[in-house]
């Protein structure tokens, strides 16, 4: 019998529209299991908008969201459990110290021994010195990191990241790049992450959807997208479509 | 780990936690939530003390203008625990981070419902007894009836805060000052310190469909006529359950409008 296997993300002809602006723009893409994917475009591109849309803060104007095969829409509660999310955009509770906050996101998502939890995560991700802190007296660098740990509390199958490095030095970046590295060959999580970091994308990820103006116009692995505009690095691509109205034939193709 | 289904009581007591870790991390925020309660309560017992012998209503049950400042306090605190748990989260932009979890918008609000009983308890207590040695008052010589108007008064807050909590996620932290006044437009036609009687006619008709202004009249009649107003009662009663039902539906309804809007990830200072 032959297994079929779902893509954990499978997006269709997804919209969203804020008045008159169309934030995002009939978009749709799939990714499968275990692999890491980005959307990949300037400041108003729809990356957060459409990340914002998977998680279930924001709702569609148009467009199917199937997560695990589930319909995002109807049945989310069944969904959450398994996906967790970090932005630098959007910051735990500052009053409450760390372990507070793991402790009652842990609560949240039910997971048992929470405290050993926890303690796991400090360890992997170095911030047990700073558990006792109030979240808000951290720098930028542990403020990612507890982040991340509060991402990963309840060991998600799905990992959504809007830039996850932003903001950060280039070691404490490299760091948190070769941590979910690691997170994702020892778990076999998914994760999609955007970003307009290219370095970032280039390392991590094994698909790019590029977006420009809400809408997909191009997609392929970085090393595909690189040969396809003729240009060395994936930032170069990047500067081809921010700064190009017209969408390449190869992507309009698609 | 949760399978997503429906209600958790541990989803709740997750975000009772994280009110009450707020609480302690902050005496002065502690320490506010007694302080007015307990200052106008001073204020108004002296008041009274000054009236006892210069005002024959007063006269007539000594206590009966402490009694209301305190029932009083029970409504405007029971609202302010309900939007000051809110904004709490508005404060501090964590939607974002909250509804990504299996949180469900109803289960948020039984724990908002819930920390303004503790907020309740911690702000008015207190200066309930303090009323007994500094003016040999007790409140709680109202007996069970008293029972009975701190739940009226208490649900009526609640329904106020969710409505004040629903006007916050459409209008965000520019009407923040809501939660604050917002009580004190009703405080007129609640009739809080004077009969109802003492209102002109059409402030009269807007003081009967104010679960409060029952429970002032009601505890006037406890106090000067020794009868429990059951008609007061149930006026009050049945007001608080529509009012508490249209608060949790305008307030589930806006957290669905906000997510449309994207209010959710962008509502905050």
């Amino acid at each position: 019998m032959c297994r079929v296997s779902h893509p954990v993300i499978q997006v269709s002809a997804l919209s969203k529209r804020f008045g008159d602006t169309l934030a995002v723009d009939a978009i749709d893409f799939a990714v499968p299991p275990g692999a890491t994917a980005a959307l990949l475009g300037g400041n108003g591109a729809g990356k957060t908008t459409t990340l914002s849309m998977l998680l279930g803060l924001l709702l569609p104007t148009a467009g199917q969201i199937r997560i695990f095969d589930e319909d995002m829409l109807r049945h989310r509660y069944r969904v959450l459990p398994r996906m967790n999310f970090s932005s630098p955009y959007v910051d735990l509770p500052h009053r409450l110290t760390v372990r507070q906050n793991l402790t009652v996101y842990g609560r949240l998502y039910g997971i048992a021994r929470l405290g050993e939890r926890i303690a796991e995560l400090a360890e992997d991700l170095q911030i047990a010195e700073f558990l006792h802190k109030p979240t808000g007296k951290l720098s930028a660098g542990q403020k990612t990191r507890v982040a991340l740990a509060k991402a990963l509390l309840n060991v998600p199958d799905l990992l959504l990241l809007d830039e996850p490095t932003a903001s950060l030095d280039p070691d404490t970046g490299d760091w948190v790049r070769s941590y979910l590295e690691r997170y994702q060959r020892g778990s076999g999580a998914t994760i999609l992450l955007a970003s307009h970091n290219m370095g970032e994308v280039e390392r991590l990820c094994t698909e790019v959807m590029m977006m420009r103006r809400g809408r997909i116009v191009d997609r392929g692995s970085p090393r595909a997208l690189i040969e396809r505009y003729g240009r060395d690095t994936l930032e170069e691509v990047f500067l081809d479509i921010a700064r190009s109205g017209e969408l390449r034939p190869q992507a309009a193709a698609q | 780990m949760s399978d997503g289904g429906g209600f958790s009581a541990g989803r709740v007591g997750a975000m009772l936690l994280r009110y009450l870790y707020l609480l302690r991390s902050s005496w002065p925020r502690a320490l506010e939530l007694v302080y007015w309660p307990a200052i106008s309560m001073v204020l108004w017992g002296f008041t009274s003390k000054f009236l006892m012998t210069n005002s024959s209503y007063v006269a007539r049950a000594g206590g009966v203008l402490l009694a209301a400042v305190m029932l009083w306090d029970v409504l405007f605190r029971g609202q302010l625990g309900v939007s000051m748990s809110f904004l709490e989260e508005l404060w501090s932009r964590n939607l974002g981070h909250l509804f990504v979890t299996p949180l469900r918008p109803y289960e948020w609000m039984i724990a908002l419902l819930t920390m303004s009983v503790i907020r309740v308890a911690i702000g008015v207590l207190p200066a309930m007894l303090l009323a007994i040695p500094l003016y040999h008052y007790s409140i709680f010589s109202l007996g069970l009836p008293l029972l009975a108007f701190f739940t009226l008064l208490l649900v009526m807050g609640w329904a106020l805060g969710l409505l004040i909590d629903a006007l916050l996620l459409r209008h965000g932290l520019g009407a923040e000052s809501l939660a604050w006044l917002a009580v004190f437009l009703l405080a007129p036609a609640s009739a809080v310190y004077y009969p109802v009687a003492t209102l002109p006619r059409w402030l009269q008709d807007l003081a009967l469909v104010l679960p409060s202004a029952h429970v002032f009249e009601g505890m006037r009649a406890v106090m000067f006529d020794h009868v429990f107003r059951l008609d007061h009662f149930i006026a009050a009663a049945l007001l608080d359950i529509v009012y508490l039902a249209i608060g949790a539906v305008v307030f589930l309804d806006a957290f669905r409008r906000a997510r449309r809007r994207g209010a959710l990830l962008q509502t905050g200072e």
